[in-house]
Formats: structure tokens, C-alpha cells, sequence
């Protein structure tokens, strides 16, 4: 026993894909204890927030500042305003009214508005221009020009007469320490569609769908393993009822069965260990197949007949001859199951027939809901790319601790 | 002199006569089939056989002739196509398990492949204090039942304080086999059926082991049924023969009668292809 661990901790690829599943797990477990909360609570009130650190701009008002003099702040300043297109239509006036502009770079900054103000002149109208562009040329200038002046900030705040009152100015060359400022929210993957931090829902998510393909992956093994055991060893009469209703199973697909079991259901009943205990009795069709006819190929074997001699009853003969012979072999089927009802989970919810939305969320509602507003669209990728990775690396590393075990089992595939 | 194969394994003097004694074990039209229609296997076919108590008796054949099948069918580990099989005078029912249980005290085995005979995650003990329990001796104390089974182990050369916690499949061939039969030791059946328990190991391993059945029949007097394709060696330990062919009995009686006035056809090959050390082979006939 100690002996086979061992060896399977040997195995690269399990060791790998073992490594994987702890990290993933460990995500889950930890993170809710270092952010404890609802994950389902909206905390923002916009949809898709990007990743980022958030400093509440209310209290920064009021920290206190250091003053530094950095030379290329206000460049710094004028280049994240100024926006590409602005850049492109700027040179676009230009060579309306033409100034020479060739050898421009116009993602330098300094030089784009040297030669701007050099030239601009709003009382120019270029052939062929519109009101509205003119004016748009206009605003243009003018959110330049207060830019470039460097002007200091008055923030007002109404006093009790409702006079306005000065309560700071903000110079340019004012800082404020992230950490002096009271309220900072750190959203790794930002928030989703209805202002909820994805990496917050994502833990909770991870959770809930291991738990998922944990609950169905035992419910289906343990039928299936008892079925087959059944089926395989007693065999007659047994045998073909059995394998008429697994034979029953199979023809149905399993996701049909599924997504008419979950619609009947209704979503108000579907909690997510009902969707686990749906997936699990419709999945063990393949463990029961599995399982009898490797008991088959087991029951004529010699040590079970002299287990028979012996005077063995029935249940120690497949406790004892039986089951340990399929042990490694249930291990692995265990595990592609939990795989395959996570998998099963993501694609009901996908379909809007999972767990219900309003108790916890999982990683299908969550692909679900980027779906529903549109995340791959408006490129919000937190939104959902994160989820498909975690997926696919559970699966991955499920996947991955399989084929390692198998080696190590069957020392024939091993390369 | 246990261990000395010269002496031991040429028990053809001491041949018994059996014919005088009582039948313990017979079979009448026995047949096995595998499978249906075109792709049915004939394994056993119709054969009659009486075994007599105390009897060692052969049975002979070709890979594939069909000789474990019947030694299965004795044991009541598969079914019985056709024929009535009788255990000691009577005809033999094992239609429940509790009666199968009791026809196992009294019809042991020894199987072809040791290897594959134990389970391997049981160990030595396991095995053996599962043979005393089921001789009743559940309620023996822990040290009674150590007595037990170190006597057993020793009846067979093999030391108990050095295979305790040990497992099956950390013997050799041979040391399995004689684990094998400490097994029949303590169980003391009234038949054993010993299926080619040598083929698998090495000749001196099969000297040791002959001998140590042998030992066992003529201390307990059980019936010992030998399943062979050593035509030699069924000569030399047995008192009776049966000659397999293709699921048949084509030739049976007693050892001297059957090797030494063959009367098949098949028989007189079975015998010129024993391969004589002090002659060169005719390799014509192979
Ligand atoms: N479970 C089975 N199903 C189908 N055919 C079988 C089965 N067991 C045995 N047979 C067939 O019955 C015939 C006799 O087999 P058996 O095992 O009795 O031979 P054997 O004489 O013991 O051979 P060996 O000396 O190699 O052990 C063979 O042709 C074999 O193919
Ligand atoms: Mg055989």
C-alpha cells in the first residue's frame, strides 16, 4: 500500500497534474479565508469594473499630499488624454490646412502639440468641414489648453448657508500614499456584469463545482461499482436485468436525459447538490460496464476459486477477491467522473439549466452569466476567461493524475 | 528423506490394490460443453469414472484434451453440462451453499498455476487460518492455532515464523505450491484433486513436492487425483490411469495395465513420446 503510493507520487505526470489540482483547490480554500464575504454580493454598481486596485478618489481628497516635482508628469498627463483617434484627427486639421507634417511621429506627444499649438487657429475653417467637426475641434483645443496650463484644482463643498466653500486645492505636482488613503479595494479580476468581484465568486465557484463533481462522482461510482460487482459476479437473472437497464441507460445520452431531468426539476428546486445527485445517477452507466467485465475476467480466476474451497461467502469472496483486484482501476474511474460532472454541471449551466442563480454561484453560471451580458463581446475577458481556465485546468490536472495512476497500475503502458 | 527425489518418487512398488476398497468419488456420462451452436467446445464428453477411496489415481492428456474442465466440474466450480457425478455412494448435490460448503470438506484442490492460486493481498496466515476455521477450529486459542500452522508449514519443509506477514507472491513457484499443500494438510479432505500441481516448477521443486503428496495419502488415506500430461510420472506414482483425448477416456485401468499393455492408439503415442535420457531422439516422430 505505502509501497504503491509511493510509486504513484513517482509518477511525473500525476505528480504534475496532483500539483495543479492542489493549487487550484488551495485557491478555493484559502481565498474566502483572507476575503470572507457572500461572493454573490454586489459591491459595485457598474458592470465589468476591469482588474485593478481601487482608491476611493473621496478620501483622497482629503490625505494628506507630498509634493513631487517628476519632469514627465505633465507629458504623462497630456499623453493618457489624449486619445489615438484624437492624436489622428489633430494631424488630420493639420494637413487640412496645410502645414507640412511629414516625418510627424504622432505618438510623440511633445512634438504633436508643439506643432498643434504653432498652428491652430479655431477661426480656420478648412474646406469642407463641418460645424460639428469644427466644434469638435474646438473642445478639443480647449481640454489641451487646461491641460497643459497645470492648473490647481479647487474642490468646493457648500456650507451651511449653501455658500460654496473652498475646502482644498489639488496642485498638479500633489501625491497621495495609497496606503494613507482609507478605502482601497484590490478587484484582481475586477467585477463581473452585476458588480460582483469575479475572483471573490471565482473561489466560491471553484468550490461549490468540486463539491459538485465530488458528490456526483461518489454517487455514480458507488452504484455503479455495486451494480457491476452485482452483475459481474452473480451473473444470471441479475446479470441481465441489470445490464437491460444500464443497456437503457446508455441509448438514452446521458445529457438529454439530464437536461430533461433538470428542466422538470424547475429552477426554484435546483440546488446544486440536486444538480449533483441528477448528474451522478446519470453517469454511472460506464463505471457499471466497466466494473462487471473486469469482475468477469476476475470471477474464474484461481484465487477465487480457492477462495470458494475455502468456504467464503459471497460477500467476503467480492470484498476480499474481488474488490481489490478493481480497486486502482475504481480510483481512476472515480476521478474521471468527478471530471466529467464538473464538466456536466458547466454545460447545464451554460444551458440555463443548472443550479439556481440566487444561492452560489458555480463555474457554470458564471461562464453562464458572461455569456448572457455579452463578456466575449465587450472584451471584459475577467469576466470569463478566467473560469474557462480554472476548468480546464481542473480537468486537465484530473485528467493528467489519471493517466499517471494508470501507468503506474498497468506497468504495460508505461514508456 | 523427505527431500531426496530418487527414492521417493518411485513408489511403483508400492502400488495399492484398489479395486477391494470402497468408491468414493464416480461420474457417469459426465459432459462439458462451452459455448452454442457452431462455436461449442466438446471439453469433456461423456465420460464414466470411479475413483476408490485411499486411490492415487491419473489422469492424462495433451495440453488442451480437457482435464482441468472435469477437475472443475468435480469440485462443483462450474456446472455439470449432463451426467450425475457420486460422492461417496451417493449422488452428489451441492444446489445450495450451504452443501456446496459441506461437499468442500470434503474435495480439496491444488491448482495448475500457483502464481495466480493465491490472493495476492491476503497473507500466508490469512490463507492458512482460514483452513482451520473452517475445520471448526475458530474457537482454538491464538497459540493452539500458531501450533497448528506451524506444524503445517513444517510437514512441508517451509519455516511459519518466517512467513507470517509475509505475502503469496513473495515465495517462489515452488514454496507457493508447498504452501498448497500445508493448505490440503490442514484441511485433511477426503479427495484431493491435484491439478498438474508441478508443471510450473522446476524438476527438483516437483521431486519434493510428488513426494510430499504421496506422504499425504499414506498418512490420511485420501484420495488423490492426479491431472498430469507426464505419462512418465503418472507411471511412476500412481495406482490407476485414465487416458484423455479430446474430452474422452479413450483407455483406463491400472498403472502396470495401462503403460505396460497399451491398448489405444493414442495411448502407445502418449508413451513412445516420453523423451528416454539414455536414448538419442527420434526426432521423426515429434
Ligand atoms: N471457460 C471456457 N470457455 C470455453 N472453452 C473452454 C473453457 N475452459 C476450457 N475450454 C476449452 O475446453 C478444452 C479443454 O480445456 P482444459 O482447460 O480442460 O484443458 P487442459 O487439458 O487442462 O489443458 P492444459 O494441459 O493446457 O491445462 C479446451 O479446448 C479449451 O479451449
Ligand atoms: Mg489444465
Amino acid at each position: 500500500m505505502k509501497n504503491t503510493l509511493r510509486q504513484v507520487f513517482h509518477s511525473p505526470k500525476f505528480l504534475v497534474g496532483f500539483i495543479i489540482f492542489v493549487a487550484v483547490l488551495l485557491l478555493a480554500i484559502l481565498y474566502p479565508l483572507f476575503n470572507p464575504g457572500n461572493p454573490l454580493q454586489q459591491i459595485g454598481l457598474g458592470t465589468f469594473a476591469p482588474p485593478g486596485t481601487y482608491v476611493s478618489l473621496y478620501d483622497a481628497v482629503g490625505t494628506e499630499t507630498s509634493t513631487f516635482r517628476l519632469d514627465d508628469a505633465d507629458a504623462k498627463r497630456l499623453a493618457s488624454v489624449l486619445s489615438d483617434e484624437d492624436r489622428v484627427s489633430m494631424v488630420n486639421w493639420l494637413t487640412a490646412v496645410g502645414v507640412d507634417v511629414t516625418g510627424l511621429d504622432i505618438t510623440d506627444t511633445d512634438a504633436l502639440l508643439e506643432i498643434w499649438n504653432a498652428n491652430y487657429d479655431q477661426s480656420i475653417r478648412p474646406e469642407g468641414m463641418t460645424n460639428a467637426q469644427r466644434n469638435s475641434y474646438i473642445s478639443l483645443n480647449n481640454r489641451l489648453q487646461s491641460l497643459g496650463a497645470s492648473e490647481t484644482l479647487t474642490v468646493m463643498q457648500p456650507d451651511e448657508e449653501g455658500e460654496m466653500e473652498e475646502v482644498t486645492d489639488i496642485e498638479s505636482t500633489d501625491y497621495v500614499n495609497v496606503g494613507d488613503v482609507t478605502n482601497v479595494i484590490t478587484l484582481p479580476l475586477g467585477t463581473d456584469n452585476f458588480g460582483r468581484d469575479v475572483l471573490k465568486e471565482l473561489a466560491s465557484a471553484i468550490g461549490t463545482s468540486l463539491m459538485i463533481g465530488l458528490v456526483a462522482g461518489c454517487i455514480a461510482t458507488f452504484i455503479g461499482l455495486v451494480l457491476g460487482l452485482l452483475s459481474g459476479y452473480v451473473g444470471g437473472v441479475l446479470d441481465d436485468i441489470v445490464m437491460f437497464i444500464t443497456n437503457i441507460f446508455t441509448v438514452i445520452p446521458s445529457f438529454v436525459l439530464l437536461i430533461l431531468i433538470n428542466y422538470s426539476i424547475g429552477q426554484e428546486n435546483r440546488g446544486a447538490m440536486v444538480v449533483a445527485l441528477v448528474i451522478g445517477l446519470t453517469s454511472w452507466t460506464w463505471t457499471t460496464r466497466s466494473v462487471r467485465s473486469q469482475v468477469i475476467s476476475l470471477r474464474n480466476r484461481d484465487h477465487v476459486n480457492l477462495s470458494k474451497l475455502s468456504g467464503h461467502s459471497l460477500v467476503r469472496i467480492v470484498l476480499t477477491d474481488i474488490l481489490p483486484y478493481i480497486a486502482s482501476y475504481v480510483v481512476m474511474a472515480f476521478i474521471l467522473q468527478i471530471s466529467s460532472a464538473i464538466l456536466s454541471e458547466a454545460q447545464l449551466s451554460l444551458l440555463g439549466l443548472g443550479p439556481k442563480t440566487t444561492e452560489v454561484p458555480t463555474l457554470g453560471l458564471m461562464m453562464n452569466w458572461a455569456m448572457l451580458y455579452s463578456a466575449h463581446l465587450g472584451g471584459k475577458w475577467w469576466a470569463y476567461f478566467p473560469v474557462i481556465g480554472v476548468i480546464a485546468l481542473i480537468s486537465f490536472s484530473l485528467n493528467l493524475m489519471n493517466t499517471g495512476l494508470d501507468q503506474v497500475f498497468n506497468p504495460t503502458l508505461r514508456d | 528423506m523427505k527431500n531426496d527425489p530418487t527414492t521417493t518418487v518411485n513408489m511403483s512398488d508400492h502400488r495399492i490394490d484398489v479395486k477391494s476398497r470402497p468408491l468414493c468419488l464416480s461420474g457417469k456420462g459426465v459432459t462439458k460443453y462451452f459455448g452454442f451452436g457452431k462455436k461449442i467446445t466438446k471439453a469433456v464428453d461423456h465420460v464414466d469414472f470411479e475413483f476408490h477411496e485411499g486411490e492415487l489415481v491419473s489422469i492424462v492428456g495433451e495440453s488442451g484434451s480437457g482435464k482441468t474442465t472435469p477437475s472443475k466440474m468435480l469440485l462443483g466450480l462450474i456446472s455439470v453440462t449432463d451426467g450425475d457425478i457420486y460422492f461417496q455412494g451417493q449422488k452428489r448435490d451441492i444446489s445450495t451453499r450451504r452443501k456446496k460448503r459441506e461437499y468442500w470438506h470434503g474435495i480439496q484442490a491444488i491448482f495448475q498455476d500457483p502464481f495466480s492460486s493465491f490472493n495476492t493481498f491476503n497473507r500466508i496466515d490469512t490463507v492458512l487460518l482460514d483452513c482451520i476455521n473452517m475445520r471448526g477450529g475458530k474457537h482454538l486459542s491464538k497459540e493452539k492455532k500458531f501450533e497448528m500452522m506451524t506444524e503445517a508449514c513444517s510437514f512441508v519443509n517451509l519455516k511459519f515464523a518466517e512467513l507470517t506477514n509475509k505475502y503469496p507472491f513473495e515465495l517462489s513457484g515452488g514454496q507457493m505450491q508447498r504452501l498448497m499443500i500445508a493448505r490440503i494438510f490442514l484441511l485433511k479432505p477426503k479427495i484431493l484433486l491435484a491439478d498438474e500441481p508441478t508443471s510450473m516448477i522446476d524438476a527438483c521443486s516437483r521431486a519434493t513436492i510428488l513426494d510430499m503428496l504421496l506422504q499425504l495419502r499414506n498418512e490420511t488415506g485420501m484420495t488423490i487425483i492426479f491431472i498430469t500430461h507426464d505419462i512418465g510420472l503418472a507411471y511412476h506414482i500412481s495406482d490407476s490411469i485414465y487416458i484423455m483425448e479430446h474430452g474422452k477416456f479413450v483407455e483406463s485401468g491400472s498403472a502396470d495395465e495401462v503403460i505396460l499393455h497399451p491398448k489405444a492408439a493414442y495411448t502407445r503415442r502418449l508413451i513412445s513420446d516420453v523423451p528416454k535420457i539414455h536414448e538419442a531422439w527420434d526426432l521423426t516422430t515429434v
